[in-house]
Order: C-alpha cells, then sequence, then structure tokens
C-alpha cells in the first residue's frame, strides 16, 4: 500500500482506497489506505462485502510480483545495517545484527536509525531485536513497538503474552492450539514438549511444526538467517555485423566467447559443468547446444571442443546476428598452479576425455562398470555414465572364476548328445557344432525370491572347453520336475578367454 | 620357460622358424603402438591377449571401445573375469558403427593418463582403412598408449598396424586339481606381420593370477598331443 502511495504521489489521502487483486470467488482486498481501514474495509477481505461497509471505496489492482522485486531491492539496501539479510515471507526483512550493533553506537540507537531512514522512504515500519529470529519475528509483528531483547531469559518473559499466532505457524496449527486452550506462548512452553510431539508429529520436523518454531523462538534450536548473496551469472555474449551462415564464421567467434567466459569464470574461481551456446537467429529463433563437463572446467579450447563437432546441426535459416555462452552449472573450482617444468605432456585429461566422447557418442553410450550385490551374473555388474564420479567397490567380487565376456541376453544351444546329469557331450550353438572334453561344475546359482518371479528357475552353470579349446560358459535352466515349466533348457551365457 | 611379454616372447620362437631375430632390434619402444588381433570366430582368445598385453604398471583405467555389432557377436566384457591384475573398471564405449569406434580410440589414444585402448570392430568396414590404422599407430606412439584392434571376423587386408595377430584358442592346460576341467587358458599366436620384429608362430598360456603369458612347446606327436587333449 505504501509503495502504490508513494508512486501516486498527488492522491488525496483522505478518500478510502484498496489495493485488490482477482481471486476464483470475485475480487479480494490485498491492503487498504487509513482512511479505508477506518471506515471499516481490511485486508482479506471481499470486495463486495467492503462496498457495502464503504460504498466510497476506490479500488486499485495490486501488484504482488513487484512487491516482491522491491523487497528483495530493499533487503539489499538493508546490508547497509549488516551484510547478513534476508526477505521474510511477503512483507519482513530479517537482518542478523551481530557484532554490527556497535557500529551505530549500540542496538538502540540503531534501531532509531533503522526507524528513521525507513521513514524517510515513507514506510512505516515494526522493528525488534532479539537474540532468536523466532522472538524477533514475534515481537515485530505482536509486540510493543520497536522492542530490545538483550538476552535469553528476558526473551522468555517477553514471549510468554504473545498468541501463539506469533510463532510463525500455519492458521490450522494455531487454531488446534487454541482449541486445545493454548492461547499464548507461555501457555505452550508451560508443557512439557513430549505430551504434545504426538500430535504434531504429521507435520514433522521441518519449518511448520509448532513446537519446533517454539524452540527456535526460545533458542534451544540453532537458527541462521541464509542471506541475500548477489547471483553471479557467468556468460558472455557478442554481437555481430554481417549474419554468420557457416560454421568457419562460427568458430571464432566461439572461442572468443568461451575465452571471455574463462576469464570471468577465473576471476570467480570458479569451473563450469554445464555450458549451453546460444546462437540467437535473425528472425527471432534461437539455436541452442548445452554440454556437460565430467569435472569443473576452465580452459578455453575444451569447452571450444565440446561444441566443435556439433556446430553443423545448428540451423542457421537466414543466419546468425549475436552468439551467448551461459554456464548454466559451475562450482567451485580454486586456481592452481601448473608444473614449474615447461614442456608439460600434450594430451587430453581422463575427464576431458569423457567429455569429449559423451558429446559424440552419446552420455548413455559412455559407462562404467560397477561392482553390484547380487550373484546373478548378469545382475552382478552395473553401468554408470562416464560422466558419474568414480566408481566405488561396494560389492565384493564372486568367489569362483567368471567368463571374460558375457552375452547380453544367453543363447540357446541345441543340445544334441546329452548325458542324463550334468552337460552335454556334444552341442550346436550357432549353426556348428561343438564336442565337449573338459568340464568345471556345476555351480548352482539360484534365482533372487525376494525379486523375481516365482516361476524363474534356477540354474546350474557348467565351464566347458570343447575339442579346439574354445572354453564357454553354459548354464541349464532348472532341473527336471521342479515344477516350473516343461524340460530344462540350456543356454550359453559367456566366454572364457 | 616364463615370459611376461609378447618383446621377450618373440626372442623364443618355436623351432619352426630357424632364424633368431636381434633382440637390440628397437623392442622397448613398440610397446605402445597399434596391434590389430584377428581372432578365430566366436573365440575370446583375441580378447585375452590384449588384455594380457596391457601393462599393471602402468595406472588409469582401459578404454574399451565396442561397435554395436561386435556386442552381438561376442558381448560385452564381463568385470568379474577381468584379470585381477588390471583395472576391473574400464570406460566402456558402445559405438554406432565403426568410423563411431575409430574416432572414439583415436581420442582415447590422445590421452595418456589411460592404461590402454581397446577397440572391437565387426567384419571389415568400409572406414577401417589403412590410413584409419596408420592413424591410430601414429597415435598411440606419439602419446604413448598402447592400442588393441580386435577384428572379429575381419580379413587381414592392408593395414598400418605396427604388429598383427592371428589367435585361437588350444586345449588349456591341466587343472592342477581337477584332470577333467578345463585350466589355464592356452593360445596358439601367429604374428603374421610386424615391425622391429621377426613374426613367427607361438603356443602361449595365460596365468591371470600373475599376469602373464608362459611359452609352452608344442608336442611334437600328434598322438601325444591327441593324448593330452583327451586325458589332461
Amino acid at each position: 500500500m505504501q509503495r502504490w502511495r508513494k508512486a501516486h504521489a498527488d492522491t488525496d489521502d483522505s478518500q478510502p482506497i484498496a489495493l485488490g487483486s482477482e481471486a476464483p470467488h470475485g475480487t479480494v482486498i490485498d491492503a487498504v489506505n487509513d482512511a479505508a481501514q477506518n471506515a471499516g474495509a481490511k485486508a482479506g477481505q471481499k470486495l463486495t462485502d467492503a462496498r457495502a461497509i464503504c460504498p466510497a471505496l476506490i479500488v486499485e489492482s495490486s501488484d504482488p510480483a513487484g512487491d516482491a522485486d522491491w523487497l528483495v531491492q530493499l533487503g539489499c539496501w538493508a546490508q547497509c545495517w549488516s551484510p547478513w539479510t534476508a526477505v521474510d515471507g511477503a512483507d519482513g526483512l530479517l537482518l542478523d545484527s551481530t557484532g554490527a550493533s556497535h557500529l551505530f553506537d549500540g542496538e538502540t540507537a540503531m534501531l532509531a536509525d533503522m526507524q528513521s531512514r525507513f521513514g524517510d522512504l515513507g514506510l512505516t515500519s515494526r522493528i525488534a531485536i532479539a537474540p532468536t529470529i523466532g522472538g524477533a519475528w514475534a515481537l515485530a509483528h505482536y509486540g510493543d513497538r520497536n522492542r530490545i531483547i538483550a538476552d535469553s531469559d528476558t526473551l522468555d518473559a517477553a514471549l510468554a503474552p504473545l498468541p501463539v499466532e506469533s510463532l510463525r505457524i500455519d492458521s490450522d496449527d494455531a487454531l488446534l492450539l487454541r482449541r486445545l486452550g493454548l492461547k499464548t506462548v507461555g501457555a505452550l512452553a508451560a508443557i512439557p514438549v513430549s505430551s504434545l510431539a504426538r500430535r504434531f508429529r504429521k507435520t514433522g520436523n521441518g519449518g511448520v511444526n509448532p513446537l519446533r518454531r517454539l524452540e527456535q523462538a526460545l533458542g534451544r534450536v540453532e537458527e541462521i538467517v541464509a542471506p541475500l548473496a548477489p547471483q553471479t551469472r557467468y556468460r558472455a555474449a557478442v554481437r555481430v555485423a554481417e549474419p554468420a551462415l557457416h560454421v568457419p564464421i562460427v568458430e571464432p567467434i566461439l572461442s572468443d566467447l568461451a575465452d571471455r567466459l574463462c576469464r570471468q569464470l577465473e576471476h570467480g574461481q570458479r569451473g563450469l559443468r554445464r555450458v549451453r551456446f546460444e546462437a540467437f537467429r535473425v528472425d527471432g529463433h534461437i539455436a541452442a547446444l548445452t554440454a556437460e563437463t565430467a569435472a569443473p572446467v576452465r580452459k578455453p579450447d575444451h569447452i571450444c571442443r565440446l561444441f566443435a563437432e556439433r556446430l553443423e546441426t545448428l540451423d542457421a535459416g537466414c543466419g546468425f546476428d549475436a552468439f551467448a555462452l551461459t554456464a548454466i552449472g559451475h562450482e567451485a573450482m580454486p586456481a592452481h598452479q601448473n608444473g614449474l617444468e615447461e614442456n608439460k605432456p600434450e594430451g587430453l585429461s581422463l575427464s576431458h576425455l569423457i567429455d569429449r566422447l559423451s558429446v559424440r557418442i552419446g552420455a548413455q553410450n559412455v559407462c562404467r562398470p560397477i561392482a553390484v550385490a547380487s550373484h546373478v551374473p548378469e545382475r552382478s555388474v552395473a553401468w554408470r555414465p562416464g560422466l558419474d564420479e568414480d566408481p566405488s567397490v561396494p560389492a565384493e567380487p564372486p568367489q569362483r572364476e567368471r567368463p571374460i565376456r558375457l552375452f547380453d541376453r544367453p543363447e540357446p544351444i541345441a543340445v544334441i548328445y546329452a548325458t542324463p546329469e550334468g552337460p552335454p557331450k556334444r552341442f550346436r550353438w550357432r549353426r556348428k557344432l561343438h564336442d565337449v572334453v573338459k568340464v568345471e561344475g556345476p555351480e548352482r546359482i539360484a534365482p533372487e525370491w525376494w525379486r523375481e518371479r516365482s516361476t524363474v528357475r534356477l540354474r546350474d552353470y557348467y565351464k566347458i572347453e570343447d575339442e579346439d579349446g574354445r572354453r564357454f560358459w553354459i548354464y541349464r535352466n532348472g532341473v527336471i520336475d521342479d515344477g516350473r515349466g516343461g524340460p530344462p533348457e540350456w543356454f550359453l551365457h559367456g566366454l572364457f578367454a | 620357460m616364463i615370459l611376461s611379454t609378447v618383446d621377450t616372447l618373440c626372442q623364443y620362437p618355436v623351432a619352426s622358424s630357424t632364424a633368431s631375430p636381434n633382440p637390440t632390434e628397437g623392442f622397448a619402444r613398440t610397446a605402445a603402438t597399434l596391434q590389430e588381433i584377428f581372432p578365430a570366430g566366436g573365440d575370446a582368445s583375441g580378447i585375452g591377449l590384449a588384455l594380457s598385453q596391457v601393462d599393471t604398471q602402468s595406472p588409469g583405467p582401459i578404454l574399451w571401445v565396442q561397435e554395436a555389432r561386435a556386442i552381438g557377436d561376442m558381448g560385452r566384457p564381463f568385470m568379474h573375469g577381468l584379470p585381477t591384475a588390471l583395472d576391473t573398471h574400464p570406460i566402456h564405449v558402445v559405438a554406432r558403427n565403426a568410423k563411431d569406434a575409430l574416432w572414439a580410440m583415436e581420442e582415447g589414444l590422445k590421452c595418456p593418463s589411460l592404461a590402454a585402448v581397446i577397440g572391437e570392430t565387426y567384419g571389415d568396414p568400409r572406414a577401417l582403412d589403412f590410413t584409419a590404422t596408420r592413424r591410430l599407430a601414429v597415435a598411440a606412439e606419439r602419446h604413448g598408449v598402447p592400442a588393441f584392434l580386435v577384428r572379429i571376423g575381419g580379413h587381414a587386408d592392408l593395414s598400418g598396424a605396427r604388429r598383427r595377430w592371428r589367435v585361437a584358442s588350444r586345449p588349456s592346460r591341466p587343472h592342477p586339481h581337477d584332470p577333467g576341467a578345463p585350466g589355464a587358458p592356452a593360445w596358439s599366436l601367429d604374428l603374421f606381420r610386424a615391425r622391429y620384429m621377426r613374426p613367427g608362430q607361438w603356443n602361449a598360456v595365460y596365468d591371470a593370477a600373475a599376469h602373464r603369458l608362459d611359452l609352452v612347446s608344442s608336442p611334437r606327436d600328434a598322438a601325444v598331443e591327441e593324448g593330452a587333449r583327451r586325458y589332461g
């Protein structure tokens, strides 16, 4: 309301004015001026109700997004008192004044200073200083104006007469507490926490649990101000005089942009993880390429190489007249000195190699195997994309010898000459006959019943060698009369060296 | 007779090739180069030979590039079956075609922190010509990364590879505890073209625990060989 008043300086303050916004059931009033308040209108009311009370009410549309922007701006401006400032809700600012008050001759003087500075801006303010965020919030919203509480003993006493709504809880919880007869903070604090914990367990320990809010307000649980830090954006952009249509023209522009971006990143001690190259077309389209890196990067030529393969895929249309290179994701990357010797061996580092392979082949096709705790062979290895961190080995490897190659799906083999128990003497695989000469096994691998259906059969694995010395890993799927299907079939699952 | 690498193996050719090679002839520098391996059909011996030549001393993972059709024919490398002496977490790349596979191999060869680059192609793709193999060989030698190109179902036409092998499985060594079971893998190696060394044929046994190739003399007598095969 006061922001609107500042923007419309020539308004007559004696007229009742309200700011409203459209809601599902008609216009709702967001804010009113003093004249309207005296006439009976109040925030949260429906416009029709307010009109009934005060027919002369003038309604203007409110601007919540603008209010929020302005509050953020105000929060940054409040950094003149303390570097730790944050926006609180839709209408509050939070300052961590620890160690800052002595610069303004004590807390009382600082509070008076704030009051007058906000007054100069045309704003009325309610300010409170307390040892905890919750305490200060409660005193500012529900307490007397401009209270200063120095230590936690007086804080308990100051909070006790305030209503339970001052604990930053939602209206449902406040209603519930009122129904329980706990109308003030003091009444709630007098009850042992354990007797109420069950009732408010549903809301969890997140933000709005009243018991947690109480502990925060009384300083039994730590709470910190998340400060409004200016977000640095790393971006380099360039416009060209003549629309670029061909890759050879775009390449030097890209390398120039990469150079500038890397200088920015170096200044901020950051390294790229995700980067986007945008080319703005003359006719209003944007062609964009995105690349990810396995580790923080700050090398212009590496960034260029990530895109160089794909520049041809950009649809130039009538030509590009502007280009931008933006760091979408970045991480801290401290500067470090290269080796003292001058001639470093040329070549790619491992993470750069993985980046380049992922860009051209596709990230899902560049993988590293990871051992998984499972005794079923095809499940004992998981393939993780190469961009992930270095694999650790949580599962222990199998005790028995395993083949060097494993087929994605086991290949059926036709048994020509079977033995009643044990492996076949002769079988056909890929239209070729193999006579089994040597056999090792069986190794019985049971299905994982906690994961698979009950019809999955156990497997008896054999390592066999044929007459030419080829070594195979075959298995029989099931045993005779196990009640899970017909006669067991044979499969070839892997190859030994 | 115990031998650790093929470089030393080459000093002991099978009696069939009578001339003895000159052992000082640039053996040291040939380690990091392109070797082409032609395995017999349906045979993992070629993969085994490539892995047996990877040096355990070199840090870093193996880059393993497979053409999609090679996976269909020979499956994927199985982590738990790889020699434990090596880093068993290779970077595995599935390439759509031979062109992408060769590109990925060449990129990998520019990265000195890899232990080796192993590539698998299927058949005789058009992209795999003399120029492509020579590029790989030069990149491998410049950056000191050994490269192995396993040509599944391929034919030995013109190539820039420094060593070219034909590998086939042989009946394995007797198992130390079970005479009826397959033992340590044995291969017959045929180095049919090589630079800096004399081509020859050998029979080798791979000892996975110690990660080394041992030379075995082939039995002269066919009947003895037959007996050895049948009765372990």
